[in-house]
């Protein structure tokens, strides 16, 4: 039987003969670039990265660092504040994917809230949400969409449907968020040293690689689009320091199985029809212009925060947090003085010690 | 979250489509991949298949993964083989 290239290349990205030939090559590149400072802005990523001890294997000189890559870590309390409120609105029941479900808010998270009796449903996809409301026809079913262009197109799709059948008690929380705004928002702080970018994967299945030619033109900086197995990572590690090395700065791709460049057409068709770009306020990046999302004009009366009025409560940080100098990548998790001590998955004081992806999170449960 | 999964389609009825991975069978939408085929093995996120892999641009991976074992283990001598190295 002819093995098929994908089921070969799946089985080898995962082979500890694999990363051992291409850390060869990394170690080789390294002593050409000199010290170089790498930073992935994909909480997938950083999970993958951590678990798989990749740091350690590196040479002393090629650092790793995370950037604000992990959705419900960058949105800010505001939003997990107003998905509160309208989960203990009477006749509202709150959908939402599980990573948001621990976030702390101002004062609360929506886990704690449910378990005092507010009406809280972790969904797998937007059409589980949007299933719920045709089942609870006595309440409004709203579904708080967080997430980067990976999610946005399911959570449109959702809403396409749900106005084309006119169903009348579904509704969004639109917080989407765009990862190149914030990209270039990043770039522009002068405290931020970083020689490329580990590009997010599946992000970039729906926005394709030649979204970051701007950015790559702009700022001459490598870019390479990375899957997600361990010697994925690797690879992409390669791809970057060779740019380097050779004095290149361009947008290449390592996950090419499933990154076009143009990305997925019908995914952006959705995001173009349902949305519209809206300045948009990030943990620890501020308010960015065009970094959001909010429904079009055909959409508004599927707007949550148009049909529930509500009034969260007012936004107040954990004093201690410093989950937004995190998030910048101008912080390591260890050196926040609540690390481990204050703030641990159990009890997380900041986001990202709650997210599957968080960057103080991955920290934790695999080390620095 | 932006997590997607690999699985093969074996289904296609309109815009759903019947996926599986590891003998777990999955319902998704295929609004987002009208193009899909029964074969397939597409990306899945959140209930929707995202997109196919390409066989050809993995063999293309495959051989570039290939060469750069293969650079490795002719000029690999010097790395002692080990995994050492604590960054």
């Amino acid at each position: 039987m002819a093995e098929d290239a994908r089921d070969a290349l799946q089985a080898l990205l995962r082979s500890g003969q694999a990363a051992r030939a291409v850390l060869a090559d990394i170690r080789r590149l390294a002593e050409r670039t000199g010290p170089v400072r790498l930073m992935e802005v994909c909480g997938t990523h950083t999970m993958a990265i951590r678990r798989a001890g990749i740091p350690s294997l590196l040479p002393p000189g090629v650092e790793l660092l995370s950037g604000p890559g992990c959705p419900v870590c960058v949105t800010p309390n505001e939003v997990v504040d107003r998905a509160v409120a309208l989960a203990r609105s009477p006749g509202v029941c709150l959908a939402t994917f599980g990573d948001m479900l621990r976030v702390p808010g101002s004062s609360t998270s929506l886990a704690e809230a449910r378990a005092a009796g507010a009406e809280v449903e972790v969904v797998y996809s937007p059409l589980d949400a949007l299933r719920l409301a045709a089942e609870r026809t006595d309440r409004a079913v709203v579904f708080a969409g967080v997430g980067f262009e990976t999610t946005a197109p399911t959570v449109a799709a959702a809403l396409k449907t749900a106005r084309a059948r006119r169903v009348p008690n579904f509704a969004v929380l639109a917080a989407h968020k765009l990862v190149p705004p914030a990209l270039e928002a990043l770039l522009a702080r002068p405290d931020l040293r970083v020689d490329g970018f580990l590009m997010p994967g599946h992000v970039s299945v729906v926005i394709g690689s030649d979204a970051y030619r701007p950015l790559v033109a702009r700022h001459a900086l490598p870019c390479v689009v990375a899957g997600f197995e361990p010697v994925d990572v690797l690879l992409a590690v390669r791809m970057l320091l060779a740019q380097r090395a050779e004095g290149r700065a361009a947008v290449e791709v390592e996950y090419r199985a499933v990154v076009r460049p143009g990305g997925n057409p019908h995914a952006r068709a959705l995001l173009d029809e349902v949305f519209r770009p809206v300045d948009s306020a990030w943990r620890g990046l501020g308010v960015i212009p065009g970094s959001g999302l909010e429904l079009a004009d055909d959409y508004r009366g599927l707007d949550a925060v148009a049909r529930f009025p509500v009034e969260p409560e007012p936004t107040r940080e954990h004093p201690g947090c410093r989950c937004g100098e995190v998030l910048v990548g101008a912080l390591r998790p260890p050196d926040c003085a609540l690390f481990g001590r204050a703030c641990t998955p159990a009890r997380p004081v900041g986001p990202c010690m709650v997210s599957s992806e968080g960057t103080c999170a991955a920290y934790h449960r695999f080390g620095g | 979250m932006c997590l997607a999964i690999p699985m093969r389609l074996l289904e296609v009825q309109g815009e759903l489509g019947k996926v599986e991975l590891g003998g777990v069978l999955r319902e998704v939408s295929l609004v987002m991949l009208p193009e899909a085929r029964v074969g397939d093995h597409v990306l899945v996120h959140a209930g929707f298949a995202i997109e196919a892999l390409s066989e050809a641009q993995a063999a293309e991976t495959l051989a570039l993964l290939g060469e750069v074992m293969a650079a490795g283990e002719a000029g690999g001598g010097d790395g002692g083989g080990g995994d050492g190295g604590h960054g």
